[in-house]
């Protein structure tokens, strides 16, 4: 494998070799997403809504974040419940059996209980298991991926038939916060095997260093953010560093892939580190949401990867980069197969069609669903 | 509701699963053990059966003075459902911009929910709601 430039002392890379390289054990097997689905709250607050209370410049604020809307779930609505709706379409599409799945990651960094795992609800709502292995992810934004990483594990080393890999989040800005305008609801969840794949996941690279742009203690309501810390040396360096790393070992460039998604933790900065590595608009104009559901944290990537997986063609390479504060990027590389024609033929909501219903809601409500009002008792 | 009930009830709650006669092929939910209308030819013969999710409200309210846990959704609607399977259930329907916006005829489906928790520290209760039924499943060609 070709070790990218900046590659600390010239060491070796501890990633294994892709398919179809030099250094690839033969005996493992092929590994993709069989079936993929989505969720998103139905409900929405508009930047300039939450401007107005603060006393922000609405049009400004919403373009500086290229954010004009946010996701906002409902009271009834958590982690939990959206995985199972994400995961429901997943699974009733292909109809799918829940008993063969092996292994259920649920990544996110707002799960309902800070103690009792999400996935063995969705283990019992989607009646998957009780032969089953299921943990939930935590890495602020990028728990989605870093379960998805795991699954592919498990699944080329065939120690399991397929696995269950959701990204949820319900995520929280405090009140007045520029989170505030971002932090939003979403998630989406994959069904990762080794047979009837609709999207081959051909490898994965990580980069991963101890930053702290971004983090919440325990027991805490709202995230702190090291402020000067959350562009430049956290976001950027590390998507870049490890996008680099990854057309380093796929031997490719921009020009090899079809779309391409990033983290959003608002619309500019993918549009920023596109530009940055060599991708165009048109690449990334699939997979980029924020600006009509803002940072739906770990789910923010998958979403823009099943928003592409709903158009892309037989063929198309997918470059996905997510990102975690704290820090770290996971970045895939994904060819669709020919599988998708079929798949596609099996009716189900697209990305688009789902968001396109919404209900809009007023500062004081959205502020009573999202528990930001302190009851007197 | 005791957590060791609720617990039991999962299958019901969580997957909407009824029972089938196979005798004479009528569907039941909440789930029946016994048919009642081939009762002891019934014995032995009802199979559990996971209802498709899909149906129409056939009566409906909007609720002001809420059921304790349900202070922040007032008002909301709560309406008897017919499944397209023909069985009918009560529960609440979530995600309209109105709750008087639900009315008989109109169509919802069966979505995973928060249904209530013991209190900041309890255990949470999740189970079936219905939403607006939207999104008929096309896809871009
Ligand atoms: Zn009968």
């Amino acid at each position: 494998m070709i070790a990218p430039p900046d590659r600390e002392n010239g060491a070796p890379s501890p990633f294994g070799a892709p398919p179809r390289h030099e250094g690839h054990p033969p005996h493992l097997r092929p590994v993709g997403i069989v079936s993929y689905g989505f969720y998103v709250p139905r409900y929405r607050i508009r930047t300039e809504t939450i401007a107005q209370v603060w006393g922000h410049d609405g049009p400004q604020t919403a373009a500086n974040l290229n954010v004009r809307q946010k996701s906002v779930p409902g009271p009834d609505e958590d982690v939990a419940t959206i995985s199972v709706e994400a995961t429901r379409q997943a699974i009733d599409r292909v109809g799918f059996d829940p008993r063969r799945v092996g292994a259920i990651y649920v990544g996110s960094e707002s799960h309902p209980y800070a103690v009792k795992p999400t996935g063995t609800i969705l283990a019992a709502a989607i009646g998957a298991g009780p032969e089953l292995t299921a943990a939930d992810f935590e890495f602020a934004c990028k728990a989605g991926t870093a379960a998805m990483q795991t699954a592919m594990g498990l699944v080329r080393s065939s120690m399991v038939d397929t696995a269950l890999v959701v990204a949820a989040d319900t995520s929280q800005g405090a009140p007045r916060n520029a989170l505030e305008y971002s932090a939003s609801a979403g998630g989406a969840a994959f069904l990762i095997g080794s047979e009837d794949i609709i999207a081959s996941l051909n490898h994965t690279v990580s980069f991963t260093t101890d930053t702290p742009d971004f983090w919440r203690r325990e027991g805490q309501k709202y995230p702190s953010h090291g402020e000067r810390f959350t562009g430049r040396p956290a976001f950027f360096r590390h998507v870049k560093a490890c996008a680099e790393r990854m057309m380093a070992a796929m031997e490719s460039t921009p020009d090899d892939y079809q779309h391409a998604v990033f983290h959003q933790p608002n619309g500019k900065f993918p549009v920023n580190i596109a530009k940055q590595l060599g991708f165009t608009m048109d690449q990334i104009q699939t997979g980029l949401l924020a600006p009509k559901i803002g940072n739906t944290y770990s789910a923010a990537a998958p979403l823009g990867l099943a928003a592409v997986l709903d158009i892309a063609a037989p063929g198309d390479r997918v470059f996905v980069t997510g990102y975690g504060s704290g820090a770290g990027s996971d970045a895939f590389d994904i060819t669709v197969t020919d599988a998708i024609v079929d798949y596609r033929k099996k009716k189900s909501r697209t990305v688009e069609e789902h968001l396109a219903k919404t209900v809009d809601l007023d500062y004081s409500t959205y502020a009573k669903y999202r528990g930001k009002i302190i009851l007197g008792d | 509701m005791g957590v060791p009930r609720f617990w039991r009830e999962q299958p019901h709650r969580y997957r909407l699963e009824g029972t089938r006669c196979t005798n004479c092929d009528r569907v039941y939910f909440p789930p029946r053990w016994v048919c009642p209308v081939c009762r002891r030819e019934s014995v032995g013969k009802m199979e559990r059966h996971k209802m498709d999710g899909t149906g129409t409200v056939v009566a409906s309210t909007v609720v002001h003075d809420p059921a304790p846990g349900f202070e922040d959704q007032v008002p909301y609607a709560v309406a008897i459902i017919e499944l397209d399977e023909g069985c009918r259930l009560t529960t609440q329907v979530s995600d309209v911009a109105d709750p008087h916006d639900v009315v008989p005829g109109m169509r919802v489906k069966s979505a995973f929910r928060r249904i209530q928790s013991d209190g900041a520290s309890g255990v949470i209760y999740y189970g079936t709601k219905f939403v607006p039924l939207v999104e008929q499943g096309s896809t871009p060609s």
